[in-house]
C-alpha cells in the first residue's frame, strides 16, 4: 500500500483553480519530486496535504488514514513533517531551540514537571538538546547551534527548517524548495542530506526548481501545470516527455 | 556545554541578584511607608511575571488581568469573612476557581487576534467589575467589604515589614517558576507559537493549547496576589477590578521588556514607585501611563532590560 494517496484533489481560491482533480500516490521509502512552473500549485498541494488548507474536493490518505478534518498538529502526530518555501522560523529563539521545538512530540512536555524543573525533565531536555545539536551538525549548521535564528543567513535558515522537520522523526517529509536561494555548493550539500534522510527510510516528497537536484535524486517525478497533472514517471520518462519540455523545461533549459 | 553553563549562570545569577536587592533594600527604608510601597511593588511584580508569560512569550494581549486580581481578592474576602475559611485555603480555592474561569473563557477569546483579543479581554474585565459592584449581598457593592488579616499556621501577618519579607520570597518563587517554564518544552512550544504559528503546528505543537495554558497560569498568579492584597489592605472595593488597573499591569510588562522575566520585575518596580515620588501623577496617572506605553513602543520596542542587555553586549563585543 502507498504511504500517501491523493485522489481527485482540488483547491479553488475564489475562481483560481490552484489544484485541479489531482490524483497520485507516493510509495514508502522513495524520493518523490513534484515539479512545475511558478504558480503550478505545488505549495498549495503541500498546504492541502499538511492540513493547512481544506480541499475544495477530493481525498488525501496517509498510511491508510483519511486525513480530512485533521489539523496540522494532528497530522504531525501521524508522522508528517515539512519545510516551507517562505520560511516559518521561530525568530525569537536560538537555532538549537528551533530544532528542539521540532522534537516536541518526542519529549516529556507535561506542565507540572516543567514548572518545577524536576530532574527527570532536566535530563530529558539535555538529551533532546544533544540530539538536536547532532541534527544541526547533520545539516551542516553545527557552528550556528547557539546563534539566534534572527542573526542567521538565509541559506542557514533553509537548513534549519530541515533540521527542525527531522527532529520530529517523520515517516513522510515534505520539502518545499529546500535549495531556493542557495549556491551550487550548498545545493549539492542539500542533495546529500536528502539522500541520507531517504537512506534512513524516511519517505521524501520534494518540490524543487533545481533540475540537477531533482533529476539526480528522485525515484519518481510528478509534473504539474495549472494545478493539473502534466506527466508522471521516472526522471528519464519525465525528462523525455514532450509536454513537460514545452511547459517547464523548455522555459528554463 | 558552555551554553548550558551560561544559561545556568543567567538563571542563577539573575535570581541571586534579585534576592540580594530584595534583602538589602530595607536598609534604605526610613519608615513603614517605604515598606508599604515596596510591598505594592512586589505584588505588581509577581502579577507581571505571570502576565509576561502570556504577553511577552505567548504573544497574546490581555486587558482583563485586573479583573482576575479582583476575583482573587473577593474570593478570599468572601470565603474568610463570611464562611470562616482559613485564609490560605481560601486563597488556594480562589486561585483554582479563577484558573477554571480563565480556562473556560480562554478558548473562545484566544481565537481572536490583535484588537479583537484586546477588546474581548477588556469586556471580560468590565463584566467582572459590574458583577462585583452589583452583587452587593456578597461583595458589599460599591462600598466594598472588610477583610481579615492573613494568618498562616496560627501566625497573623500584622506589620508591613512582615508583608515585605513574605512578598519578597513569593516573588523569588514566581521568578523561579517562570524561568523553569520558559526554558522547558512547554515554554519552547509557547514561544514557537508566537514566533511562527504554522511552523510550530506542523511539528505537532497544539499552539492554542499553550496559549490557553498561559492565560490560566497568568490568571492564577493575578488571583493569588489579589488574595494577598485583600488581606494586607483589610478592605477592598470593586474599583480594584477597574480597567485602568489592567492597563497599568500591561504597561509594566511592556516597559520592563516583553519576553524578559527580570524585565517584568523592573517594569513593575519602576511604575509602582514612580507615581509615589511624583505627586503630579495623581491627576494625570492614566495619561502618563499611556504616554509611557507609547514612548516605550516607539523608542524601546524591546523594553528596558532587553535593550540594556543588548547595549552592554554591543559595548563588550566592540572591545574584544
Ligand atoms: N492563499 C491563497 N489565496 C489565493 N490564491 C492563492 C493562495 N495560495 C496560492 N494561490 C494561487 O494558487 C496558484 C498556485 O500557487 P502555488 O503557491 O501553489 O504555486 P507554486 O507551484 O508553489 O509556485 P512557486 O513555484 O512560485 O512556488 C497561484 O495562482 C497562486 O496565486
Ligand atoms: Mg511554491
Amino acid at each position: 500500500m502507498s504511504l500517501l494517496a491523493v485522489d481527485g484533489l482540488s483547491k479553488e481560491f475564489g475562481g483560481v483553480h490552484a489544484v485541479q482533480d489531482l490524483s497520485f500516490t507516493v510509495e514508502a521509502g522513495t524520493i518523490h519530486s513534484i515539479i512545475g512552473p511558478n504558480g503550478a500549485g505545488k505549495t498549495t498541494l503541500f498546504n492541502l496535504i499538511t492540513g493547512i488548507y481544506t480541499p475544495s474536493a477530493g481525498r488525501i490518505v496517509l498510511d491508510g488514514t483519511d486525513i480530512a478534518g485533521k489539523s496540522p498538529s494532528q497530522l504531525a502526530r501521524l508522522g508528517m513533517s515539512r519545510t516551507f518555501q517562505n520560511l516559518q522560523i521561530f525568530f525569537n529563539m536560538s537555532a538549537v531551540e528551533n530544532v528542539m521545538v521540532g522534537a516536541h512530540l518526542h519529549v516529556d512536555r507535561r506542565f507540572w514537571p516543567s514548572l518545577l524543573r524536576l530532574p527527570s525533565m532536566v535530563r530529558g531536555d539535555r538529551a533532546c538538546r544533544d540530539e538536536c545539536l547532532r541534527l544541526l551538525d547533520f545539516v551542516g549548521l553545527g557552528h550556528y547551534a547557539e546563534a539566534e535564528a534572527a542573526a542567521m543567513p538565509y541559506g542557514g535558515l533553509k537548513r534549519l527548517e530541515i533540521a527542525r522537520a527531522l527532529a520530529a522523526k517523520p515517516k513522510l517529509l515534505l520539502l518545499d524548495e529546500p535549495a531556493a536561494g542557495l549556491n551550487a555548493t550548498e545545493s549539492r550539500e542539500i542533495d546529500a542530506v536528502i539522500k541520507k534522510v531517504a537512506g534512513q527510510g524516511v519517505t521524501v516528497v520534494l518540490v524543487e526548481h533545481d533540475m540537477k537536484m531533482v533529476m539526480g535524486i528522485s525515484d519518481h517525478i510528478l509534473a504539474l501545470d495549472y494545478g493539473r497533472k502534466l506527466a508522471e514517471g521516472t526522471p528519464a520518462q519525465v525528462r523525455a516527455n514532450a509536454d513537460v519540455i514545452a511547459a517547464y523545461l523548455g522555459a528554463h533549459a | 556545554m558552555s551554553k548550558t553553563n551560561s544559561l545556568w549562570t543567567a538563571r542563577m545569577g539573575g535570581m541571586a541578584l534579585l534576592a540580594a536587592v530584595l534583602a538589602l533594600a530595607p536598609l534604605g527604608f526610613a519608615n513603614a511607608y517605604y515598606y508599604d510601597v515596596a510591598v505594592g511593588a512586589l505584588f505588581n511584580a509577581i502579577i507581571c511575571v505571570g502576565l509576561n508569560l502570556l504577553i511577552g512569550y505567548g504573544g497574546q494581549i490581555s486587558l482583563g488581568h485586573g479583573a482576575f486580581f479582583a476575583l482573587g481578592a473577593y474570593g478570599s474576602a468572601i470565603a474568610t469573612s463570611r464562611w470562616g475559611v482559613p485564609s490560605v485555603a481560601a486563597m488556594a480555592a480562589s486561585a483554582v476557581l479563577v484558573g477554571l474561569m480563565a480556562f473556560v473563557m480562554a478558548r473562545p477569546i484566544l481565537r481572536l487576534k490583535g484588537h479583537y483579543l484586546a477588546m474581548a479581554t477588556l469586556g471580560i474585565g468590565m463584566i467582572i467589575y459590574i458583577v462585583l459592584k452589583t452583587e452587593a449581598q456578597w461583595t458589599g457593592g460599591p462600598d466594598g467589604m472588610g477583610v481579615d488579616p492573613l494568618s498562616v499556621a496560627g501566625l497573623t501577618l500584622a506589620t508591613d515589614r512582615q508583608w515585605y519579607w513574605l512578598s519578597a520570597v513569593l516573588l523569588l518563587l514566581a521568578v523561579w517558576l517562570s524561568l523553569n517554564l520558559v526554558q522547558s518544552p512547554v515554554g519552547r512550544a509557547l514561544r514557537a507559537g508566537h514566533g511562527a504559528e504554522i511552523g510550530a503546528q506542523v511539528v505537532g505543537v497544539d499552539t492554542s493549547h499553550y496559549k490557553v495554558l498561559m492565560f490560566v497560569v497568568s490568571a492564577v498568579f493575578a488571583s493569588v496576589v489579589g488574595s494577598l492584597f485583600a488581606h494586607k489592605n483589610g478592605f477592598i472595593t470593586p474599583d480594584i477590578a477597574g480597567f485602568h488597573r489592567s492597563i497599568e499591569l500591561v504597561t509594566m510588562v511592556v516597559l520592563g521588556g516583553m519576553a524578559s522575566i527580570f524585565g517584568a520585575v523592573i517594569g513593575a518596580f519602576i511604575l509602582t514607585v514612580l507615581p509615589q515620588m511624583l505627586t503630579a501623577f495623581d491627576d494625570y496617572e492614566a495619561m502618563i501611563f499611556g504616554a509611557i506605553m507609547m514612548g516605550t513602543m516607539i523608542f524601546l520596542p524591546k523594553g528596558l532590560l532587553p535593550s540594556l542587555i543588548l547595549l552592554i553586549r554591543k559595548r563588550m563585543g566592540g572591545r574584544s
